[in-house]
């Protein structure tokens, strides 16, 4: 098990004003980490930080290994320009491999099966000429997903993937990240603050103002503050605690 | 009918009505091929603000004198492009609001400074012609068509060569900048020569106007196509042709060269609607 990323004493912020501190945990290769948290609570932030669209306020961020910044895949949260944005699903999976491409203006062969292969694992190849707006919630997700295959092996880091998608949708999504995880050994870094997304977690990180947990998934079922996070959820009834 | 194309062809043999139809073109072109990024982006009035830019720094180079005003007119218009561009979604104004706030401050000032120092008799006539595009279009020299066709030829290389990258940058610049791609820089690059066909397009269509060049080829190329590119494709067609129709009609009519190319992009604008609403 490699060591990945290291983020030690963490403070996390924008404009100046800090949103959550005294951050560390450690993700090695092939590790499932789901960042839990309340609204608010700087999950955003930290998935920010952690790409260096937002800088780090204290502490530090490693990346160790053969890993570097700019090969987190990421999967955003859809943007309004995106939902009315003419463009194919190859032209968008096909983006993905940009960072390959240097000051080379067009694609090579080399990506265009690149970006093929990422179609096919996540079974959209036969939408590759639909236009992305017209596809349904689910379907999008998977073309953003598949971009962001071609833009690593390594690491994925997805924001919310389940927002807005119905529940069958939703466990579609969380299936493909676990197979992913399993079978291309991709490390899976999920903001969520929806608790089935804990299902096929191997480590969980809450945060707050401050950590307030990070350890493998068994540990934080067992320990008092899962376990009223958990609750929290139960008395809610949004899910079924039952299936973890 | 042949009376109408003899007209024509009798224009045709004026050197200036020649010169009228390449800078028309390429114009027509170059803006319709940022167009659409710039819609997407959300910065439909952009054109409009940075003309209006252009027009303050044209009234400011009258006052002070300059006798080549573009020394002025194009950094003044590059600044605004670049501060208006660059800013993007962090700011504390956001982009709809800045864009509104510099295009009319500008526009204020520009007037002002002209009724307060002009020399010039006909000083509406003067302002006039500056926002509705005036027959400079007709009394371009050869060294003003060759500015054009080498700031044209620029723009369109810079497009294609980095066309993937303004791709990405348009669709998802967090996704861009996160991979490790220069999405400033690009932004940069976009914002510099949108003001250079802006600066280029006041001479055609007068500063109200520039607008329609930009979003209307780009709008209607939307409403049917579906993948970027065929887009992309579909409003440089569209906005050449238009441009085409809108010169020859204004010459056989005699209408201002700029509304009627406007007019010609609003009536394609409603057929390609139309296309859209049935294929669907």
């Amino acid at each position: 098990m490699s060591v990945q990323l290291k983020c030690e004493k963490a403070v996390l912020g924008y404009d100046n004003n800090v949103v959550s501190e005294q951050i560390d945990f450690s993700v090695s290769r092939g590790d499932y980490l789901c960042v839990l948290g309340e609204n608010g609570a700087g999950k955003s932030t930290l998935m920010k930080t952690l790409l260096g669209l937002t800088p780090l306020m204290g502490g530090s961020i490693t990346f160790c290994g053969d890993m570097a910044q700019n090969e987190i895949g990421y999967l955003p949260q859809q943007t309004q320009v995106q939902r009315d944005f003419p463009a194919s699903v190859r032209e968008i999976v096909q983006s993905g491999c940009l960072n390959r491409c240097g000051l080379r203006p067009f694609y090579n062969r080399e990506e265009k099966e690149m970006a093929r292969s990422a179609m096919e694992k996540l079974g959209i190849t036969d939408l590759a000429k639909s236009c992305y707006r017209e596809l349904s919630g689910g379907q999008q997700q998977r073309v953003l997903l598949a971009r962001a295959l071609c833009a690593t092996r390594k690491m994925l880091l997805l924001d919310e993937p389940v927002t807005g998608l119905d529940p069958k949708a939703a466990r579609e999504m969380y299936e493909l990240t676990a197979k992913l995880n399993r079978e291309e050994q991709v490390t899976i870094l999920m903001i969520s603050h929806d608790i089935n997304a804990i299902t096929y977690a191997t480590h969980i990180l809450q945060i707050g103002k401050t950590q307030q947990f990070f350890g493998t998934k068994d540990e934080y079922l067992k320990s008092r503050i899962g376990q009223a996070f958990l609750c929290n959820f139960g008395e809610e009834g949004s899910s079924d605690v039952g299936t973890l | 009918m042949s009376e109408l194309f003899n007209t024509l062809s009798y224009y045709f043999t004026y050197p200036f009505v020649r010169y009228a139809m390449i800078v028309g073109l390429l114009i027509a072109l170059c803006s319709s091929l940022l167009g659409v990024t710039l819609v997407l982006k959300r910065f439909s009035f952009i054109g409009d603000g940075l003309s209006h830019v252009a027009f303050g720094a044209m009234a400011v180079a009258a006052v002070v004198g300059v006798t080549n005003n573009m020394l002025i007119i194009l950094p003044v218009t590059v600044i605004s492009a670049i501060l208006l561009l660059r800013s993007g979604q962090n700011t504390k104004i956001k982009g709809d609001a800045a864009v509104a706030m510099i295009s009319v401050g500008a526009l204020a000032i520009g007037y002002l400074l002209i009724n307060l120092f002009s020399k010039s008799a006909n000083i509406a006539g003067d302002v006039c012609s500056t926002l509705f595009g005036s027959t400079s279009i007709l009394t371009l020299t050869v060294s003003e068509v060759w500015l054009c066709i080498g700031i044209s030829a620029v723009v369109i290389a810079v497009f294609l060569l980095f066309y993937n990258k303004i791709f990405a940058v348009t669709f998802d610049e967090n996704f861009s900048k996160a991979t490790g791609i220069r999405a400033n820089a690009y932004n940069l690059m976009i914002a510099v020569i949108t003001a250079l066909i802006i600066v280029l397009a006041m001479n055609l269509v007068g500063s109200l106007l520039i607008s329609a060049l930009i979003i209307f080829p780009a709008l209607s190329a939307m409403r049917v196509f579906k993948s970027f590119r065929s887009v992309i494709i579909c409003s440089a067609v569209i906005s050449v042709f238009c441009a085409a129709l809108g010169i020859i009609l204004s010459i056989l009519f005699s209408t201002p060269v700029g509304s009627t190319i406007v007019a010609a992009d609003i009536v394609v604008f409603f057929v390609f609607s139309l296309i859209g609403r049935i294929k669907s």
